[in-house]
């Protein structure tokens, strides 16, 4: 499932997979280790502290804070007809850091680096294939959560 | 412990070479250094290669390289760590030596860019960072940068015209190094009004790929002396570290850890501090990334890389000059060959032969700063003079 991340996907199989269905339910998953308790975002199947192996996902609030930003002018094959386009990354508030674009709330003039943001999950909607990723919006912007109610959850 | 020293040096002229295979390129710096230590083949005992096999057509290039070299039944390896390939090769070739299996090892770093299509290259531009959990958003490798350079000027009040500053210096450097890509000067208005890649950097804040070869020669305390003849450059401090891949797990933008990592290790077993470097070859793949080097090997403190090169402090005469060859920037960046490409510059230049206009007066301990990536990578070597 995890090759339903991403607008351009390199990495169809990881351990982490469950991500991709979780955020296409509108939740941001982190992990957690069983053994130790430690939280990564990314969500990691191997804990970087204890080394154990077994995990279970955790929802993030989505909630940071946005540390550094650039517009891509010279863009990547794939996304060359959305160029230019902004990039960011979010410290987020329970720990962990992730990188994505803007979403519509939030102008490009308006950007500012410690600006807090929210991150929404979103479904690629022009795609024919099924495509998740989230965007950057701003504080308070809501989006329609599926499935489960949020908590742990494999 | 016995030291290693560099008894040759040699280096193709770098840019588009469309009249040359790789194993082509790496023979004219392996000629030219063998030429320039007076050295004869037989001495040789392995060779490294430092590359990055992903834009050849050509696989496992060591073995070819090693053929066209004439140098079989020798012993040859490749090491990659990006664009820090070529100082892996002289790490390994170093170790090599220390562990006493060998005595005299040539090191080539060699690359043939300009080998892959447009659409190639922009693929694998797409696939520089964590391509599980970045790629996937469009990120470039210029991208990545310009997030470090925004960042450091909103701590620190770095501005675009330091930036640009940066690129002014390597070009007027540039345009006296007859093997650099860009041997012409510019001014900090035609950099300010360059085109935008990844904001706030533009064209002239970024290094241009090229193809190229550089090779130097490494051998045992005893045999440089004896090959070297007195013009032997010593090898006395070589760091090496490593940080996140992915810019999600770096504790701060605004410099790269690897890179103090490596340079503590370095000063530490050279037993000298920042204060005593009198040339540096720092890796300016950006002109941001020479900025937070300065910072990071100590030439100045941190925030203040800005205010260094624009009083002037980077140049021929101020407190640390770097990139007197014309950094990456204006010598050009084939990824492979351009730690190897350092090593050549200060051993020229502690040779006090680097020529009239660039050769920094009473050169004695020299640096090379070659960073891998965005700082996944780091090597940090201090060279001596007897």
């Amino acid at each position: 499932m995890f090759e339903w991340f991403g607008k351009v996907n390199f990495c169809p199989h990881t351990k982490v997979d469950g991500f991709a269905a979780h955020l296409r339910a509108g939740r941001l998953m982190g992990s957690t280790c069983t053994a130790c308790g430690h939280l990564s975002f990314p969500p990691r199947a191997d804990c970087p502290a204890c080394l154990q192996g077994e995990f279970a996902f955790t929802e993030m609030s989505g909630r940071g804070t946005l540390m550094t930003f650039t517009t891509i002018d010279a863009a990547p094959a794939g996304f060359e007809k959305e160029a230019p386009f902004n990039l960011g990354v979010v410290d987020l508030e329970e720990g962990g850091r992730l990188l994505a674009g803007f979403g519509d709330t939030i102008a490009p003039d308006g950007i500012t680096i410690d600006m807090p943001v929210q991150v929404v999950p979103r479904l690629c909607e022009e795609s024919p294939d099924i495509k998740v990723h989230y965007t950057l919006e701003k504080p308070g912007t809501t989006w329609v959560k599926t499935g489960p109610e949020s908590g742990e959850s494999t | 412990m016995s030291r290693v020293g560099i008894v040759g040096i040699g280096h193709t002229v770098f840019g588009r070479r469309s009249d040359a295979t790789v194993q082509e390129l790496a023979f004219e710096a392996y000629r030219a250094a063998l030429k320039d230590g007076d050295l004869d083949p037989d001495v040789i005992e392995a060779t490294v290669i430092g590359s990055v096999p992903e834009y050849h057509k050509q696989r496992s290039l060591a073995g070819v390289i090693q053929e066209y070299l004439n140098l079989n039944p020798k012993p040859t390896w490749l090491t990659e760590v990006a664009c820090a390939s070529g100082s892996a090769a002289i790490r390994t070739a170093w170790l090599s030596i220390k562990a006493g299996v060998h005595d005299v090892v040539a090191v080539i770093g060699c690359q043939k860019m300009t080998e892959l299509e447009t659409a190639e290259i922009l693929a694998l531009m797409g696939r520089v960072g964590d391509v599980q959990w970045e790629s996937g958003f469009g990120t470039t490798f210029p991208g990545y940068y310009a997030m470090f350079a925004r960042r450091h000027m909103h701590e620190f009040g770095t501005t675009n015209e330091h930036l640009a500053q940066v690129a002014v210096k390597n070009h007027h450097y540039g345009a006296r190094n007859t093997k650099a890509l860009f041997q012409k000067e510019i001014t900090t208005a035609k950099a300010l009004a360059s085109d935008p890649v990844a904001a706030p950097l533009t064209v002239y804040d970024c290094c241009a790929n090229a193809d190229g070869a550089a090779c130097v020669i490494l051998a045992g305390e005893r045999a440089a002396r004896k090959l070297g003849a007195g013009r032997e450059v010593w090898l006395d401090g070589n760091g090496c570290a490593t940080a996140s891949m992915s810019v999600l797990r770096r504790p701060e933008l605004t410099g790269l850890p690897s890179a103090r990592e490596a340079a503590a290790q370095a000063y530490k077993m050279a037993g000298i501090s920042a204060g005593d470097v009198k040339v540096a070859e720092v890796h300016d793949c950006f002109t941001i990334a020479e900025i937070m080097a300065y910072e990071d090997l100590g030439f100045c403190g941190k925030g203040e890389g800005g205010a260094f090169v624009a009083e002037k402090q980077s140049y021929i005469g101020g407190a640390t000059p770097v990139n007197v060859d014309g950094g990456l920037k204006a010598k050009g960046h084939p990824v492979g060959a351009t730690g190897v490409s350092m090593a050549c510059e200060m051993v020229r230049q502690l040779r006090g032969e680097a020529g009239e206009a660039r050769q920094v007066p009473d050169a004695d301990v020299g640096l090379t700063h070659n960073v891998g990536g965005i700082g996944q990578y780091c090597f940090v070597n201090v060279f001596k003079k007897d």
